[in-house]
């Protein structure tokens, strides 16, 4: 009788000290915590010293987003494609170019680019306006002939004008072009959502599920997602191969390894934000998952096509549960969008 | 004879302990240090403090290397035999860069 009081005493002793080891080593985030702030994004976006935000730079630039005089056939602005109606992506799995041609990557969102420290799946461009010019010259995309753009651009009074008061002095050319369309780029910020709230200290901003959710999100153990969507634009600005299908390709998308031939970025692709992610669906450079809760499987089975996926993929680790309260979470990065108020386009 | 094997082994040790070994770190994806000034012969150690794998790279022509990708604890090792300077990175995380300054 006493062993067996002994055993039960001992028992009941192991299983207190387990409760308080998993207790501490899994501690569930709180609202308004200190070491959360680190989540949020400043209001100030970075700008670059020769191309600080003013309103009229800002106008221009949307002007210029929108129009789609700046592609070959006259129909296909910036905004085709990254279409404020789909979170600025298209809500397709790769995009359409010129004459409609099939593209090979997924259109990326215009959303936070401002905080990023290189732009595209395979950050070939470092700038906001690095980049700007890259698809108007694309053949595949707007194929439009630059000396014409700059030609028609010169000739029309509504742009010399608001050129004028954008960039006065400068003219209009690539440079104050980029400068421009970048500008409008870096108003479209999403860091106002119920997470960053919550972050803030309202602790009804999130549901239990989406809190949950976060948890997972941050645990190295279940989702291990914060080691590339860190904090606080939830990028790393790295790349990394997930082994999605589309790698089994006959001539696989190589993503990264073409701009840095290293082993280990082969079929690398950058880390994309998750604010507002449930506006942009489909997912993935090669738009392959079709929702979230697709994202959350390919993950879930470590991705599907071995070669060079991410050491840290294989340590990822999610029941059912554990998806549904993830995407639950990520549900809760939206930022209520603002209304876009489309621009008067100069026509002479 | 035995004099000079005696200044032959002096010799060699003093060459041997001029060589000089660094350490440095990958932490909160930055390198700890943003430029080391080494001697031509050191080694610097590039020893991974996250807990995620990072890929320390340099295409520099001075030296260029690729040291894999490589989790928490590991450290792998270049001696820089050149001199000149080396531009390092890691090719997962652009915005990771350091320079060496090899003399």
């Amino acid at each position: 009788m006493t062993q067996c009081l002994t055993s039960l005493r001992h028992l009941a002793i192991a299983g207190v000290i387990a409760a308080i080891s998993t207790s501490t080593t899994a501690a569930t985030p709180k609202a308004g915590d200190p070491s959360l702030q680190k989540w949020l994004l400043p209001e100030v976006v970075p700008q670059p010293e020769n191309n600080k935000l003013t309103p009229e730079r800002i106008a221009l630039g949307k002007q210029l987003f929108f129009d789609p005089r700046l592609s070959g056939d006259g129909n296909m602005s910036c905004a085709t494609c990254h279409n404020p109606a789909f979170g600025w992506s298209d809500g397709m799995p790769t995009g359409r170019g010129h004459k409609s041609k099939r593209l090979d990557r997924a259109t990326p969102v215009i959303t936070n680019t401002a905080y990023n420290a290189v732009q595209m799946w395979d950050g070939r461009k470092r700038t906001l306006e690095d980049q700007a010019m890259g698809p108007m010259e694309a053949t595949v995309e707007m194929n439009m002939d630059v000396k014409r753009l700059f030609d028609w651009l010169n000739s029309n009074q509504g742009y010399r004008e608001a050129f004028e008061k954008a960039y006065p002095g400068e003219g209009i050319n690539q440079d104050t072009l980029s400068r421009a369309l970048a500008s409008y780029e870096r108003t479209i910020v999403s860091r106002n959502s119920p997470f960053d709230q919550w972050v803030r200290g309202d602790a009804k901003a999130m549901t239990p599920q989406q809190v949950r959710g976060f948890e997972i999100f941050l645990d190295p153990e279940r989702g291990n997602c914060s080691v590339c969507h860190s904090a606080p634009n939830f990028v790393d600005n790295g790349f990394h191969n997930l082994g999605l299908k589309s790698q089994a390709d006959e001539n696989p998308d190589l993503g990264r390894y073409v701009q840095l031939p290293l082993p280990r970025m082969k079929g690398a692709f950058k880390t994309p934000t998750l604010r507002d992610i449930e506006l942009s669906a489909p997912y993935f450079h090669d738009g392959s998952a079709a929702t979230l809760m697709d994202v959350m499987r390919t993950y879930a089975e470590h991705g599907y096509v071995e070669g060079n996926i991410s050491p840290e993929i294989e340590k990822i680790n999610l029941g059912e549960q554990d998806m549904k309260d993830l995407v639950a979470f990520m549900k809760a990065l939206t930022t209520e969008p603002a209304a876009v108020e489309l621009p008067r386009l100069p026509l002479e | 004879m035995n004099r000079i094997i005696i200044l032959i082994s002096l010799l060699a040790f003093a060459g041997a302990s001029s060589a000089e070994e660094y350490t440095v770190g990958q932490k909160d994806k930055k390198f700890t240090v943003s430029n080391l000034q080494i001697k031509t012969g050191d080694t610097v150690k590039f020893l991974n403090e996250d807990p995620f794998s990072h890929n320390v790279y340099s295409l520099s022509e001075v030296k260029s290397f690729d040291l894999g990708s490589y989790p928490k604890g590991e450290a792998r090792a270049v001696t820089f035999d050149k001199p000149g300077k080396v531009d390092v990175g890691c090719a997962i995380h652009y915005d990771m860069a350091m320079t060496i300054d090899v003399k």
